[in-house]
């Protein structure tokens, strides 16, 4: 009873607080130095666990290769005019910062604009053959969502695409779309979250689900993805925090030690 | 005990007396007509007020189903089982379409009686468009106040505006359907296709039943579909929906009276629970996934997808379990069905079409609200809370302009066939 009056009173100070807290984030984004992760970067740790595996990337870090990260994604991968300060580039950086010091993290990403799962799928052989990255990170659905695209040809597009990337030799993380309540009367997202956890779980591959990550920052009112906001500063959090979500991600579904955590 | 037995009810006294006639007579026996149909028709008595309340409930089930999930939403049955709100919705609409249609085909003749059909898939064509040109100012505004650089590509929803010559066209011919707009057009084909189905029932009910189930089969072997714009197909696909909407039709039609003794046997009833339940246990895996081990994977393999544009049938025979054991266990006299906690979803459900229509734009408007003030979970609750009483309310009032309506034009306006009187579709 009192660990439950407790509890209570925290949720109620971390709501009371949230607004203030936000506008810290901001300043401590504009400092170059923040080891610890911000506040409202929380996410629950079931939204972050994920029983398959990543055994090339653990390989590669165990035996001292590069990690070679390719994120295949589409608009919502970048910021406008603020590349840095996108996902990747803040995956990253937290990659290299939890890493052991002589490990070399690259990702490169390839923008696949205004494609559908099946048309960048269509590149994928091509793509792997140039870069032969160890990870892959295909982030798709939107484009799919927004042209209603049946959503078995969804999942088998997005079928396809995960065995040309794997049989190219990468462990391969799935990343679903973005929560946009602006647009929730406008496109009908649940098909092609399910259907993009059903190639998941039958490919035994980690499924980042950015979508329910996003609807909990906001529900619990770390970020208000509601605001009209036409400045970049919404964006850059919301993919600071995504980046770090994911870099973790990664991280635990290789089974890393975390050797230099600093928090 | 049967649905049709219903319609049947005693006749209020005085009211239509040209139709009204004994529960037991043959209601085709009755007229003089030579030409005895096929099928017999109830005579109109007092209302069938459990159609208006399953309706009534399927409406308030759909709103709730079209805003952002909350905890209302575990409310709807669409979480307890295979179907949700939309067979219910589709089924009651071919029942109490082929009534009063088929009520004036074997009346006015075919002719009238198609005119008459026309006439209402213009109103609920009408009530699309309307619903659309809504859909376009929510859009635009959207499109033109929220420039969030987050969301650049979210607003590629917005591409169509840019070539509204093809994309409000299309609209127009019910190819382009944005979210959450798929009833209607369903509706307006079924509806179109009424004259045919009950000048066939006429002839032969039972061959027109199992034309429909032959056309039903062939959409899945074939794979057959509507396409839509700008690609893909009806979410809805009308040449396996219709399956619904005949069977209702058939059921008005003497179909369910037919059908009593099967429906009043313990086997069918044993038969419909088992299946319930057992829909709910899967249905349960979904939201329990540590259930999901005890599934076996044959089952698994050959249930899935469960498919909702083609009405699976999974979901059909779901829905014949659920009315199997409503028909069973909710007696047309039920007192119940007058108590005053019941009249808002029969309200609503009797004027079906309005009702949907408004619920549809609440929808739109509840999004609205919870984008524009705030989200939460309480204004979640106050905007679900206060939709339905706004549905219950405009039913309300259009009940009563009817009622004062049709008593200033008692005189002039013949009575029989009022389409609105079995909430014609």
């Amino acid at each position: 009873m009192k660990a439950k009056v407790l509890l209570s009173l925290i949720l109620l100070c971390g709501s009371l607080a949230a607004p203030a807290a936000r506008a810290d984030d901001a300043a401590a984004a504009a400092t170059p130095v923040a080891p610890a992760a911000p506040p409202a970067c929380e996410v629950p740790s079931y939204l972050l666990s994920s029983e398959s595996q990543l055994p090339k990337v653990a390989e590669a870090i165990k035996s001292g290769k590069p990690l070679e990260i390719l994120v295949v994604g589409s608009r919502s991968t970048t910021i406008p005019a603020s590349e840095d300060a996108s996902y990747p580039a803040r995956m990253q950086a937290i990659l290299k910062e939890k890493l052991p010091p002589q490990e070399v993290v690259h990702v490169s990403v390839e923008i696949q604009s205004k494609k559908t799962a099946e048309e960048a799928a269509a590149s994928f052989v091509k793509l792997m053959e140039a870069k032969r990255p160890t990870l892959v990170i295909w982030q798709t659905g939107t484009v799919d969502a927004i042209r209603a695209i049946d959503p078995d040809d969804f999942r088998g597009a997005v079928t396809e695409g995960v065995s040309a990337l794997q049989n190219a030799g990468a462990d391969v993380v799935l990343m679903n779309l973005q929560y946009s309540p602006r647009t929730e009367t406008m496109i009908s997202v649940p098909p092609y979250l399910d259907n993009m956890r059903v190639v998941a779980q039958e490919h035994d591959i980690p499924l980042f689900d950015r979508f329910a990550i996003m609807r909990q920052w906001n529900d619990q009112g770390q970020f208000d993805l509601f605001s009209p906001s036409r400045g970049p500063e919404l964006a850059k959090q919301v993919h600071d925090c995504l980046g770090r979500a994911l870099a973790q991600f990664v991280i635990d579904a290789a089974h890393l030690e975390p050797v230099q955590q600093q928090n | 005990m049967t649905i049709a037995d219903q319609v049947t009810g005693t006749p209020i006294a005085g009211a239509k007396p040209v139709d009204a006639k004994p529960v037991d007579a043959k209601p085709v026996d009755a007229r003089p007509r030579a030409a005895a149909p096929a099928i017999s028709l109830p005579a109109i008595g007092e209302r069938e007020l459990r159609l208006d309340l399953f309706r009534g409930l399927a409406l308030w089930l759909i709103f709730i189903d079209h805003l952002p999930p909350s905890l209302l939403t575990w409310f709807t049955i669409r979480n307890y089982g295979f179907s949700d709100a939309t067979e219910i919705f589709i089924f009651i609409s071919g029942y109490t379409a082929a009534f009063v249609y088929g009520r004036a085909m074997l009346e006015s003749g075919v002719l009238i009686a198609t005119a008459r059909i026309l006439r209402r898939v213009w109103q609920i064509y009408v009530a699309h468009v309307f619903l659309f040109t809504i859909f376009l100012a929510e859009i635009s505004y959207v499109a033109t106040s929220f420039e969030n650089p987050l969301y650049t590509e979210e607003m590629g929803i917005m591409d169509f505006l840019k070539q509204p010559d093809v994309t409000i066209v299309q609209a127009l011919l019910l190819r382009f359907r944005p979210v959450n707009m798929d009833v209607l057009p369903l509706y307006i084909v079924l509806m179109l296709a009424l004259p045919l189905i009950l000048w066939s029932m006429k002839w032969k009910p039972d061959l027109t039943l199992a034309l429909s189930a032959g056309l039903y089969a062939l959409t899945w072997e074939y794979d057959l579909y509507f396409s839509a714009y700008p690609n893909g197909f009806w979410a809805f696909n009308p040449l396996a929906w219709q399956l619904l909407f005949v069977f209702g039709a058939w059921c008005a039609l003497g179909g369910a009276r037919r059908m009593s003794r099967i429906l009043a046997s313990p086997v069918t009833m044993w038969i419909a629970i088992a299946y319930v339940v057992a829909a709910f246990y899967v249905t349960l895996t979904w939201y329990v996934p540590q259930l999901s081990h005890l599934m076996p994977k044959r089952l698994e393999q050959w249930m899935y997808p469960i498919d909702k544009t083609d009405l699976d049938v999974l979901r059909f025979t779901h829905f014949l379990a659920l009315a199997a054991l409503t028909v069973r266990f909710l007696p047309r006299d039920w007192p119940g069905l007058k108590s005053p906690w019941l009249r808002p979803l029969i309200l609503c459900g009797s004027h079906s079409l309005e009702i949907f229509c408004l619920g549809v734009f609440l929808a739109f408007a509840g999004h609205f609200i919870l984008a524009e003030i705030s989200g939460g979970a309480a204004m979640h609750a106050v905007i679900s809370l206060s939709g339905i009483l706004i549905m219950w309310g405009v039913a309300w009032v259009i009940s009563w302009y009817k009622r004062v309506a049709d008593k200033s034009g008692a005189k002039t306006k013949n009575a029989v066939g009022n389409a609105d009187l079995a909430g014609g579709g």
